[in-house]
């Protein structure tokens, strides 16, 4: 019997997010990667700093872990939680000598959330970044949304109400 | 190309950032209404942010102990580098917002021309900001459409705003010695070439929101130089005086 079927479509990812992945799957620390995926973000807590594309590299100096994050917004207060909250993970696990490095380059972009995070997000309550004509509400899935505010309680998302469910929604923006 | 040079480049940048960041984030619980008042502060907080970038660099500079807590909080007056535009009293909704018009117009041309620039770092928090910036423009040409465009009362104090803050704008333009050299050295920005496309998409801008655009009867200049207007030091006074009154407090 002859199948035929639809051609897969494999998503594309940037360049650097595909970098990102190989050097984690590379790495001779998964250990502490797998650590620090506990680190979750204080403000959206259904992702970790991996999930959102901040965790770029973890590295071993003698003693010490290095971690390299790229910061989302320029102003992110998260970032400072999030810095504490990694060597607290890492203090507890017994790596006493933490040095966090923030690297600038390439710019931190929604574009680095996995499929997977996107998920989460929606299961969050929060709709995921997509094309202007794309946004549909978290809860019920409706497209017809109608945009509040280009800032809401962070910087990094924007306020939206539905037009069917007439729920208020965060909207992750896509940066 | 000297270290010093590139720090007061760099400070030139930052003090602009933390001066504006302040400004708007005085409308903190001030604002119109609950959305608005958001908006504002995380504006603000995306000019913080951006302060923070460049005095980071300054202080990477610096071998004197410098740190990003004293150039912000412990240096007077004469030594702020900021352009005048940035340190007005926000005023009413109207001028808050033409001024962050203005003011967006011009900074998404500037980073946008800093991507070009042969220091590494300069590069990368251009391209940092200039991302965040996009949706500080798409906002603040909104508001101009919106409040120009608007009631007799928006447009009234839209009019007005404009005419306020027209003179300023020049001074963002101003090649002094040190840009000229950051300039020559592909470090630093050609501020007087982008000019014509700020005015040019301003004038528009303007005239979609049917505001009348001021004659260049005068113009102020003097901040990079440290000379500011009368209100410069009142704003330093609320910024600073945690630290000043409690030296070296921590949150």
């Amino acid at each position: 019997m002859v199948v035929t079927g639809m051609a897969k479509t494999i998503p594309l990812i940037p360049a650097e997010e595909h970098q990102r992945r190989l050097r984690r799957a590379q790495s001779n620390q998964a250990e502490i990667w797998c650590l620090l995926d506990n680190v979750l973000d204080p403000e959206v807590p259904a992702l970790s700093l991996w999930d959102l594309g901040v965790l770029q590299d973890v590295s071993m100096d003698k003693n010490s872990v290095i971690v390299t994050l790229t910061p989302t917004y320029s102003g992110c207060p998260a970032m400072g939680v999030m810095s504490e909250d990694i060597e607290s993970a890492l203090n507890a696990a017994g790596f006493n000598e933490v040095s966090i490095v923030t690297q600038l380059t390439p710019a931190w972009t929604t574009d680095w959330l996995s499929d997977h995070a996107r998920r989460k997000l929606k299961g969050y309550g929060i709709a995921p970044p997509a094309e202007t004509a794309g946004i549909r509400c978290p809860h019920c899935s409706a497209e017809n949304v109608q945009r509040l505010s280009q800032f809401a309680s962070t910087a990094c998302k924007a306020m939206y109400r539905c037009g069917s469910c007439a729920e208020v929604f965060d909207y992750f923006k896509p940066i | 190309m000297d270290d010093e040079s590139v720090k007061r480049y760099a400070l030139r940048l930052a003090d602009d950032a933390l001066v504006l960041g302040h400004r708007l984030s005085e409308w903190s619980s001030r604002g119109p209404y609950l959305e608005e008042d958001l908006a504002l502060t995380n504006v603000a907080l995306d000019y913080l942010g951006r302060a923070r970038l460049f005095y980071g660099y300054a202080v990477k500079l610096s071998d004197d102990g410098s740190t990003e807590d004293s150039f912000a909080y412990l240096r007077g007056c004469r030594d702020f580098t900021n352009h005048l535009i940035h340190e007005l009293p926000v005023g009413d909704f109207a001028f808050t917002m033409t001024r962050q018009y203005l003011v967006d117009e011009f900074n998404q041309a500037f980073m946008e021309s800093l991507l070009q620039s042969n220091d590494t770092t300069l590069v990368a928090i251009a391209g940092k900001v200039i991302k965040e910036g996009a949706y500080h423009i798409r906002r603040s040409h909104e508001w101009m459409l919106t409040l120009g465009d608007g009631t007799e009362e928006s447009h009234e104090r839209m009019q007005r705003a404009i005419e306020e803050l027209w003179g300023y704008t020049f001074e963002l333009f101003e090649m002094d010695r040190l840009d000229s050299l950051m300039a020559s050295l592909g470090v630093g920005v050609d501020r007087a070439s982008l000019y014509e496309p700020w005015l040019h998409r301003v004038s528009t801008t303007l005239n979609d929101s049917t505001l009348i655009q001021p004659t260049d009867d005068w113009r102020v200049t003097g901040g990079r130089r440290g000379v500011h207007t009368e209100f410069l030091d009142h704003m330093l006074s609320d910024l600073q005086f945690l630290q000043r009154a409690y030296p070296g407090q921590q949150w």
